[in-house]
């Protein structure tokens, strides 16, 4: 077995060139490592910026080359393997086979393989069928969503991801339809009342909604739902989530059973040399409680590479992690034609207790959720940005407030000024 | 001394950079950016934060 020297004289494995990847290897040299850090990326590209790809650059208004992430100046002296696919592991050995059958050694190992779309397991052929993960999906999608006018796209699946490639779609000329099971669009995440005034907004921009329906199978040409409801489709899209990319890990003994089981610390079961960032990671919910979870949102990747990191750095020196659990506070964000969603917390725990803090749904408004009466989470939308403008103020005064750091049951989530509620009716 | 540019050209608003280093970024009430360009050394682990959460990387921190 592979020595790592305190301060760095091993090498550190990073698998995953995505945003976690890139975050985890800045992290590792703020922590102080100095010892070699290879990163191997599935991709052939440098880490990239996700979020546009159904948004501004699937629209055409950023080019997609302009999409790749700038490294931290400190982030120096890494080794990029990019198209470099990990097949499997061996965590007592500490070996990584590549997809090619050489092996990789390492001292430390960063599981940051993130997510791949989720298929629908439906009959039927799969042209004209896509999904949007990668820069590559993004570049096929926009191609055929571009190739002439009015298009006929059916989108399955209305979460953020349906909905953003449903209103991108629709200002590209489009024909679109969404379909959902659900009776309303992003209604797990949002509660009822943003649920309502998304569905009008798309509405509103002439996008269809098929709800509480399935597809029963793919035709050429049409996608036929669940009541023999055939809709015409000349590009359909699979919008109905994503799974953790962690075969690679298999046959070491852990729990993959949703991403990579990790402690409050980010270690892989506790082991001192392995670490999880990204959503590839299921880590203890130490700030809302309810146990271990994924967390797929842009910003956890720059959240778990900072405790990873730090705790993959002492674990290396024969150190402890730091004392405090990771905790941070979620932030996320949505772009929906010319309105802006923000949201901060955890919105999807409070949909029971919806209340209007500020504005009106269907303009700039701050709505809140609460569990047992606690604000648990804030969500910020409207055309213009005083929403925004407002959740900031108001974020900016809870991150500096020692009220940020309380644990689950707390009202850490409710300062002073925003207590001017009123319950929806 | 640690110089802070924002490619205003591409920011679209989202504070998260406010969040992050709200001694360095603000939005103001039309919720418009407005930043300190060169702010004092000790920011500089949440300047970095807060360039590295732009969803847009349109922060750029120089030397």
């Amino acid at each position: 077995m592979p020595d790592a020297a305190a301060g760095g004289h091993g090498r550190i494995v990073v698998v995953g060139a995505s945003l976690g990847g890139l975050r985890a290897v800045e992290q590792l040299r703020a922590a102080g490592w100095t010892g070699r850090v290879t990163v191997l990326g599935a991709e052939p590209h440098m880490p990239y910026n996700r979020p546009p790809l159904s948004k501004e650059a699937l629209a055409g208004a950023v080019p997609m080359a302009s999409l790749v992430l700038r490294p931290r100046a400190g982030a120096a002296d890494i080794e990029w393997r990019l198209g470099t696919a990990v097949s499997a592991a061996d965590l007592a050995d500490r070996t990584l086979t590549l997809a090619d059958g050489r092996t990789v050694a390492f001292d430390g190992l960063v599981a940051a393989t993130g997510l791949r779309p989720r298929r629908l397991d439906r009959p039927g052929p799969g042209e004209g069928r896509h999904v949007l993960r990668t820069l590559d999906d993004a570049v096929r999608l926009r191609t055929v969503l571009t190739r002439r006018a009015a298009v006929r796209l059916v989108v399955i699946g209305a979460g953020f991801l349906g909905c953003e490639v449903a209103a991108t779609a629709r200002q590209l000329g489009a024909d679109v339809t969404v379909v959902d099971p659900l009776p309303l669009p992003l209604v797990g995440s949002l509660g009822e009342l943003l649920a309502r005034a998304l569905l009008r907004l798309h509405r509103g921009h002439g996008v269809r909604f098929v709800l509480g329906r399935g597809v029963d199978r793919f035709e050429p040409g049409r996608v036929v739902l669940d009541d023999a409801t055939a809709l015409p489709a000349d590009v359909v899209v699979e919008a109905v989530g994503a799974r953790p990319n962690t075969e690679w890990l298999a046959g070491n003994g852990l729990d993959l059973s949703d991403g990579v089981l990790c402690d409050a610390h980010l270690r892989v079961e506790g082991l001192p040399y392995a670490v999880a960032v990204g959503d590839v990671a299921r880590f203890p919910d130490v700030r809302f409680g309810g146990g271990a979870r994924r967390v797929e949102h842009w910003s956890t990747a720059g959240h778990t590479a900072k405790t990873a990191a730090r705790t993959l750095v002492a674990g290396l020196a024969g150190e402890p992690p730091d004392q405090a659990p990771h905790a941070p506070l979620p932030t996320f964000w949505s772009d929906q034609y010319d309105h802006r969603l923000q949201a901060v917390g955890a919105p999807r725990l409070g949909t029971d207790d919806i209340r209007v803090l500020d504005g009106e749904p269907d303009r700039d408004a701050v709505i809140g959720y609460h569990r047992d009466g606690d604000l648990v989470g804030v969500v910020g939308f409207g055309r213009g940005r005083a929403a925004v403008a407002a959740l900031a103020r108001y974020l900016a005064r809870l991150e500096a407030g020692p009220a940020s750091a309380a644990m689950p049951g707390s009202t850490t989530l409710r300062p002073p000024s925003m207590v001017r509620t009123a319950p929806v009716t | 001394m640690m110089r802070v540019v924002v490619d205003l050209t591409k920011c679209q608003d989202h504070g998260q950079c406010v969040y992050a280093a709200p001694e360095v970024f603000q939005l103001d009430g039309a919720g418009k950016l407005a930043y300190v360009a060169d702010p004092d050394e000790a920011l500089r682990d949440a300047v970095d934060e807060a360039a590295d959460v732009c969803p847009l990387q349109a922060i750029r921190i120089d030397a």
